[in-house]
């Protein structure tokens, strides 16, 4: 009975249903080739955190009026942010600009989707040779850094001082260990990191790979051993907390914000949290084996403008490039986040001024290294998920270092070779 | 009583002839409109379907049968390869632990959601003070968002701050790595999940146990049978029909449970929690470069599962329907 009853509010309500999700597809198509007369522009960020209004829009939009056009901008979680835009290319409507994680750039360039700086004619010769190259793709460059980030090892003052550790004597892995020993003596914890499975727990043990002097096209080298063998004895000596293997990067943060940790591998986003911690923090560049600043993966977002049918439309798109690569446009920007640095000599130079004790991020970000250059580029991902694995696999004990690193090296090479 | 008794066959006789007359010219029109109507009724369903339940199962169908790598999927010029995302699946090193982990993970999730479900209804089905409040709030993992539910379950069973643990080691006991050790990993996010799945199994056990007669208990009691024969031979037996249904949902939602397993351990450490459904989503967005291709024939492997459970349900049902 009150099945029958049911029945026709049930229709009713499923066909508001379908005519919603098909009016739904067809105000979805007009979203990126809109109409160049119309004068808006579609822009894509990672960014939800800056909403309406926020210094960040208003600086977009700033872009947008210097050009004479309005500017709709729509902020995406990172990755459902490429996933969007392969889906937008797939349908033919991408948005004109899309700031995008560097380790995407070369996974979007490589489907065609996305116009290379010459094409657009955009002058990229002060760019970082080694923030540029995430963007780079069998010689051509497919978008401009607009900032840049990397890992360092922050630490707890009071912690080091009551283990009578100075920390500008950590330059190397030997007197790191010994830092962390004499650490443990004081009943605090050494370090946390994050190790997860996933891109996080590979970002986090990039700068011990390349530190030892590890290479991405060989997983299982001796220097790669000793990377992981290095993590893997930081555990059993119980410097490093079991839980690093499902630390995300924001946990080992809050963690390190408790106070009970002496040192911490996170990154530039975190400058401003530091200094309003309980206690006084520092910062040292991550050491790699033989001494000096290992280079650590670099983070950061590109610049990029999708291929569009109407190629009217770049003088336009490339007016809104332009305007967020200036010196002027890398300092605004970095301030407005307050974790970006520029990536060019000039915009650091300029940041450097107005930001002094930031010189250990500049120096950090000037020895870091993209995750998909050496031209690994779209085979970058594939290496990376067997990395994190083996990361896991003996952190957990499931294999040791060598054993973990054999298996990775082999299905990397499986995977990429065929393709 | 007799009285009423016999004049009932009166109206029976009465009810035949108003069907009886002129059969010929009503039913062609009447027919002809129904049809229209109905199907004008079903159009928008029809509609629904398609466009939710058709169209997804066949792009998930075409996207395992093709090579979709990125480039393919934007320039829409995938490479048709047969079955072989499914040979690549089957003959994975992964693919028998992902098997393995689901079906340890759905048999005990249900097993123990079903047994605490069914024990917690039989509970609550003797009506006592606050009985209705505490019922209410054994929902309450049912309406948290599963990101909350599964990050308290993650901070609890932390290795070196969890709650769980220094309780443990305040007894005295050892300190145990949850989430972050092989060996109890998988333990740990079937505990969370079956946690999760009592109230379902609660709500719908709960409600089969109002639709057995009380009169049934009655007779029994005075037959002298106690609380426990009562479950064995009265409640378990009539709630047959629910518990099917109950067991076949369950083990539909548990096959397909992504977001715990994720939040809590991503599938690791070291592939020890991957499921089916795991491995799916990780292959299609769980790292910088989706292969979408082998994610939908894993996940269309699952939808077979899912159906050959589905017709043992019929069977079953089918079975008792004619006996």
């Amino acid at each position: 009975m009150i099945a029958k009853k049911l029945h026709v509010p049930l229709a009713l309500a499923t066909t508001a249903l379908a005519v919603g999700a098909l009016a739904g597809c067809s105000s979805g198509s007009d979203g990126g080739d809109g109409d160049a007369a119309s004068g808006t522009y579609t822009w894509w960020d990672p960014y939800p955190q800056h909403e309406e209004g926020s210094d960040w829009a208003n600086r977009v939009q700033a872009c947008g009026d210097d050009a004479g056009v309005t500017i709709e901008r729509t902020a995406y979680d990172t990755t459902a942010l490429t996933n969007q835009a392969l889906l937008a290319a797939q349908e033919n409507n991408s948005p004109d600009v899309i700031l995008l994680d560097n380790p995407a750039v070369s996974t979007l360039a490589e489907t065609g989707m996305v116009s290379t700086v010459d094409e657009l004619g955009l002058d990229v010769s002060a760019v970082d040779e080694n923030l540029l190259a995430a963007g780079e793709l069998d010689g051509e460059t497919y978008g401009i850094p607009v900032g840049a980030n990397t890992l360092a090892l922050y630490y707890n003052e009071d912690i080091l001082t009551e283990a009578g550790v100075d920390p500008a004597s950590i330059t190397d892995w030997e007197s790191m260990d010994a830092a962390l020993a004499a650490i443990s003596g004081t009943g605090k914890n050494g370090i946390t990191f994050s190790a997860l499975n996933t891109e996080e727990g590979s970002f986090q043990f990039l700068p011990w790979f390349w530190g030892a002097g590890a290479e991405l096209s060989e997983l299982n080298s001796p220097e790669a051993v000793e990377a992981l063998e290095l993590w893997k004895g930081w555990l059993d000596a119980g410097y490093a907390p079991n839980s690093v293997i499902t630390n995300s990067q924001n946990t080992v943060w809050e963690e390190f914000l408790t106070g009970e940790f002496a040192f911490a591998e996170n990154g530039t986003w975190q400058v401003n949290s530091a200094a309003e911690a309980d206690f006084p923090t520092g910062v040292i560049t991550l050491p790699a084996k033989d001494g000096g600043a290992a280079p650590a993966p670099t983070g950061g977002e590109f610049i990029i403008a999708p291929v569009q049918s109407d190629t009217e439309r770049y003088d336009v798109t490339v007016q809104i490039i332009e305007c967020m690569t200036t010196p002027e446009g890398f300092v605004e920007t970095a301030n407005t986040f307050a974790y970006y640095i520029p990536p060019t000599a000039d915009g650091q130079e300029a940041l450097l001024e107005e930001n002094p004790d930031l010189d250990t991020w500049v120096e950090a970000v000037q020895a870091a290294k993209g995750r998909t250059s050496d031209n690994l580029g779209t085979d970058y991902p594939v290496i990376s998920e067997q990395l994190w694995t083996a990361v896991q696999s003996a952190l957990s004990g499931v294999e040791d270092p060598q054993a973990a690193l054999d298996a990775a090296q082999e299905a990397a090479a499986a995977e990429t070779g065929g393709e | 009583m007799t009285s009423s008794l016999t004049r009932r066959p009166a109206p029976g006789t009465d009810t035949v002839s108003v069907t009886v007359p002129d059969p010929r010219k009503r039913r062609p029109s009447r027919l002809l409109g129904s049809k229209w109507v109905a199907f004008a009724f079903a159009a928008p369903l029809i509609a629904y379907l398609l466009v939710f339940y058709a169209f997804p199962l066949i792009r998930s169908i075409d996207l395992s049968v093709h090579d979709y790598t990125i480039r393919a999927f934007v320039q829409g010029n995938a490479e048709f390869v047969g079955f072989e995302n499914y040979a690549a699946v089957l003959s994975s090193p992964l693919f028998g632990q992902a098997l393995l982990n689901t079906t340890l993970f759905v048999a005990f999730s249900l097993v123990f959601q079903y047994a605490l479900g069914l024990a917690l209804a039989v509970f609550f089905r003797n009506n006592f003070p606050l009985s209705g409040l505490l019922r209410g709030l054994f929902l309450v993992p049912w309406l948290l968002p599963l990101i909350v539910s599964a990050s308290v379950w993650s901070w609890m069973l932390n290795s070196d701050s969890g709650i769980v643990n220094s309780v443990i080691v305040a007894f005295g006991g050892e300190q145990i790595n949850w989430l972050t050790s092989p060996e109890t990993a998988l333990t740990s996010v079937i505990i969370a999940n079956i946690w999760l799945g009592i109230p379902f199994n609660l709500v719908i056990l709960y409600s089969g146990l109002q639709n057995i007669p009380i009169d049934v208990y009655e007779a029994a009691s005075l037959d002298g049978a106690g609380a426990w024969k009562q479950f064995w031979s009265i409640t378990f037996p009539l709630l047959k029909p629910v518990s099917a249904i109950t067991l076949l949902l369950g083990l539909v939602y548990t096959l397909k449970v992504v977001d715990i397993i994720w939040i809590m351990t991503a599938g690791g450490p070291a592939n020890s929690s991957t499921t089916l459904a795991i491995w799916s989503y990780r292959e299609a967005f769980g790292t910088g470069q989706p292969d979408l291709s082998p994610a939908a024939a894993v996940g269309n492997l699952l939808i077979v599962i899912a159906l050959i459970f589905g017709f043992f349900y019929l069977r079953i049902q089918r079975r008792e329907a004619t006996s």
